[in-house]
């Protein structure tokens, strides 16, 4: 006996195998990022007074990575609809494009990650606290390209104000030896950048996971197309709708991270 | 009469069906389907894609990690009931492998807290659910809806060999510098955080593989009983087995990915020293640890939760599903109430992922949330007693077999039941307070576990062994295998109540000796004499239990070759489609795809010739 509907949907449920698999993969998903979303808020919630980020991410670059998710959206979609019409080059081109946008996308963000990790904040042992891009940093001083914080509405709150009155701020050279504690914006700098960097790296290794299988589906595994062509359409769906599910999880991911 | 003739009729498919194997080709186009006479020993036994030689293999693997389990949980009994002194049989290997943590045979607090952790670990997510969920639902899910294997046979073969390296990563772990994780299973931080060694990320690497694994099995169980029922096999024609995988299948879908979250931030904090769950002013090892601050170790809580009581119904769901199974075939007459099991496991299934702060009453998460969650945790007990009830109605009036199998499935109802009605204590927040944390909570979920899904489990194993083998399981053995375990099970677990109520606290490797009046006279609120002489008598019946299992060992791998063979496909007259195939099974499972006409449970149906009528037979 042969496993049946692997190609065809069933009758009563109006689905092939693949499909349901990937919906219910998807829903485990959307629980996935739903407690990551969940312990945005919480920790958001439970954090102390002014020390929550706001306006930290770049907006407009958000933007721009938001419209190339859409974009590649738009073009698996239309990939898909070419090949049911038999149009296997308009297929190839979109589908192109989708893969193009995707590592585009994941460019974008390794550049805001690469930002996030030169980015210093400084305390000084009398108490002091500095912020900026590092500009160099030898065994004697540290110069950084920034602010002096007023921290006492805390510090995320102080380097939000300072970056509001002057975006650029000015060349600082600190000490080595006055030097409290140093260290860059990664993930351990406060809860906001440990959520961003989890929510953020595990959307990127979905876009990259699901780029890698649309790349995979056009280039080496077109060959089903030739023998299977139905069942090579299904594999481009299933595909489109995990990816899909990658656009929707940044589409949430936008507005919490960088504008709420 | 009726016997005869269907063995016979059924030998002659046999037939046909390994002369129609060995010649037609099995590989389809698709490519799904690997030639299975054609592989070697590797490709039919190890990355074999056929959903029984892989419900097998996760029955063997996690029957071997239910022995581990125990063994640590023996090391730790000594320990409670005579601490200090030096293990005996194991105390040697210890040292040896251990070292310090087991110097002179004796085991020391760090070693008991790692075997803590370690055995509800290994029994939760690498003996019950796998065995519940990974070798039955294997086995049995796609022969009892009349399908020829599972819908993404690869996929299932990848989710046995996530669910293998999650087993080697956790085994690993004790023998790395500083052992396994010590945190209990539950890994509360910051505790599972600030106890340093590698032990705790070798647990949550491991844990990850164990979700992507069940991850994925529950996705291919899902879409197989969706997309694979055979013609005719309308919904409320399931057997009730497979109801009960279902709901377990969203369960793991559903509760398992935000416990996959959490660990991926437990992980953040212990690699990349986040503060996930590590509150602000946290010292450790008497200093202000180095860190940010500012995350919640109650957030820990609440994702741990969300699965973890939804995981309680995946350890209990099978179990409930295989006795219904076994309870219809040897009363032969249908379950009472099968519309009302369907729809008590369904209600089960959705109310079991809003009752997961009841485990946090005492953690001043406050008392609005306590009386949301102590209510929802009443109204979840209403289709567990439903459902119990109409098994135990199920029993009356019946010609009843009480063959291996059946015994431990009728002794499952009452162990369960004991499991059950002690946790109503527990969802009260008000009682909760006094019995959180003691022995009562130890006994409540293992009269739920051990008498009651263990129990199940192996009635499981005795009931379809002859489908998978074509031999039965010795009925003598097997029934010294269930009247010693009965009695050892009550025996270890009845005492812990009332240690539990005295006052005990889980989780002191001394057993508490340190509390006693004993020790400190005048102790207000100590534990009294009886109460620590208990421990003694509880490891005796552990040992009891132990030696029980012997039989059972010895039947299971003795029947293998020497057990009485089969008279038919179909040994225990039974209705669903699992018993209707050739035995074992061929490769595709079915020579023709059957149609269902009728429900599940036909048994003694007025005016049919045999007692029983399958469900793709007319009477």
């Amino acid at each position: 006996m042969e496993i049946p509907y692997t190609v065809e949907p069933r009758k009563d449920t109006g689905l092939y195998n693949a499909k349901v698999g990937i919906w219910l993969f998807l829903a485990s998903e959307v629980m996935l990022f739903g407690a990551l979303f969940s312990s945005y808020i919480l920790l958001r919630v439970g954090a102390d007074v002014g020390e929550w980020p706001r306006d930290l991410l770049n907006v407009p670059i958000g933007t721009v990575n938001t419209l190339v998710l859409i974009c590649s959206s738009v073009t698996v979609v239309l990939g898909w609809a070419a090949l049911k019409q038999n149009n296997f080059a308009k297929y190839r081109m979109f589908q192109t494009i989708t893969v193009l946008c995707a590592f585009a996308f994941v460019g974008i963000k390794s550049f805001e990650y690469y930002d996030k990790f030169t980015h210093y904040q400084v305390i000084t042992k009398d108490g002091k606290v500095y912020d900026g891009h590092l500009h160099s940093r030898t065994a004697e001083q540290v110069v950084l390209q920034g602010h002096e914080i007023d921290a006492s509405k805390g510090k995320a709150e102080g380097v939000r104000k300072a970056q509001k009155a002057d975006k650029h701020g000015k060349e600082i050279v600190i000490k080595t030896s006055d030097i409290q504690k140093i260290g860059n914006y990664g993930p351990k700098h406060n809860t906001y950048m440990s959520i961003y960097f989890t929510l953020t790296g595990l959307h990127a290794l979905h876009v990259i996971a699901g780029a890698l299988v649309i790349a995979y589906i056009l280039w080496p595994g077109a060959r089903m197309w030739k023998t299977e062509p139905e069942r090579y359409a299904n594999r481009v769906e299933v595909s489109g709708l995990f990816w899909h599910f990658v656009d929707l999880v940044w589409i949430f991911l936008f507005p919490v991270l960088y504008l709420l | 009469m009726k016997f005869a003739a269907s063995g016979s009729q059924n030998g002659e498919n046999r037939m046909q069906t390994s002369s129609a194997h060995a010649h037609a080709p099995t590989g389809d186009a698709h490519g799904s389907h690997p030639h299975h006479d054609e592989g070697g020993f590797l490709k039919k036994y190890v990355f074999s894609t056929d959903h029984k030689v892989i419900g097998v293999q996760y029955g063997i693997t996690a029957l071997v990690f239910l022995l581990v389990g125990f063994v640590l949980i023996m090391c730790m009994r000594w320990q409670i009931a005579y601490p200090g002194k030096a293990i005996p049989v194991l105390g040697g290997l210890l040292t040896s492998v251990f070292g310090d943590l087991a110097s002179g045979g004796v085991m020391t607090p760090d070693l008991y807290n790692m075997f803590g952790a370690m055995h509800g670990t290994i029994m939760v997510f690498l003996a019950i659910v796998p065995l519940a969920f990974g070798a039955f639902g294997n086995l049995v899910v796609p022969l009892q809806i009349g399908a020829p294997d599972m819908a993404f046979p690869r996929v299932n073969m990848v989710s046995y060999q996530c669910y293998a390296a999650g087993c080697i990563v956790m085994v690993v772990s004790f023998f790395i510098p500083g052992g396994a994780a010590q945190a209990g299973w539950t890994s509360y931080s910051p505790l599972a955080t600030a106890i340093p060694g590698m032990g705790q990320t070798f647990w949550l690497v491991g844990m990850v593989l164990l979700i992507t694994s069940s991850l994925l099995g529950a996705v291919n169980f899902i879409a197989t009983i969706i997309q694979l029922r055979a013609p005719g096999m309308t919904w409320m024609r399931l057997p009730f087995f497979v109801w009960a995988q279902f709901v377990t299948g969203f369960l793991l879908l559903l509760a398992f990915p935000p416990l996959e979250a959490a660990g991926l931030m437990q992980l953040a904090d212990k690699v990349l020293h986040t503060s996930f769950f590590l509150p602000t002013g946290l010292a450790m090892g008497g200093e202000l640890a180095n860190i940010s601050g500012g995350g919640s170790p109650l957030l820990w809580q609440h994702l741990f939760w969300f699965l973890g009581h939804p995981e309680v119904y995946v350890l209990i769901l099978p179990a409930i599903g295989i006795v219904g199974e076994i309870v219809a075939c040897n009363t032969r007459k249908p379950l009472w109430g099968y519309k009302s099991l369907v729809y008590s496991v369904l209600a089960i299934g959705f109310i079991s992922f809003i009752v997961w702060a009841h485990h946090m009453y005492l953690t001043g998460m406050g008392t609005k949330i306590s009386t949301f969650f102590q209510t929802t945790t009443m109204i979840i007990s209403i289709p567990s007693v439903i459902i119990l009830t109409c098994l135990f109605i199920s029993l009356w009036g019946g010609s009843i077999r009480f063959n291996t199998p059946m015994l431990f499935a009728l002794a499952f109802l009452p162990m369960f039941g004991i499991g059950g009605l002690t946790g109503l204590p527990l969802g009260f927040n008000y009682s909760d307070i006094h019995l959180h944390d003691t022995y009562y909570v130890i006994a409540h979920f293992h009269y739920v576990v051990a008498p009651g899904t263990i129990f199940a489990l192996l009635a499981g194993v005795y009931f379809w062994y002859p489908k998978v083998t074509g031999r039965y399981m010795n009925e003598t053995l097997g029934k010294i295998h269930f009247w010693v375990s009965l009695v050892g099970m009550n025996l270890v677990f009845m005492p812990m109540f009332y240690q539990g109520m005295s006052g005990m606290l889980r989780r002191m490797s001394d057993g508490g000796a340190m509390y006693s009046i004993a020790q400190t006279p005048n102790a207000i609120g100590g534990l009294s004499a009886t109460i620590i002489k208990l421990n003694e008598y509880v490891t005796h019946a552990a040992g009891l239990l132990a030696l029980a299992q012997i039989p059972f060992i010895i039947n299971f791998f003795w029947s293998i070759s020497n057990g009485k063979k089969v008279e038919s496909d179909n040994p225990w007259q039974a209705t669903t489609l699992d018993w209707q195939t050739p035995t074992p099974p061929p490769h595709g499972n079915f020579e023709t795809v059957p149609t269902v006409v009728r429900g599940p449970y036909d048994y003694s149906l007025p005016g049919a010739k045999a007692d029983f009528v399958p469900q793709n037979q007319n009477p």
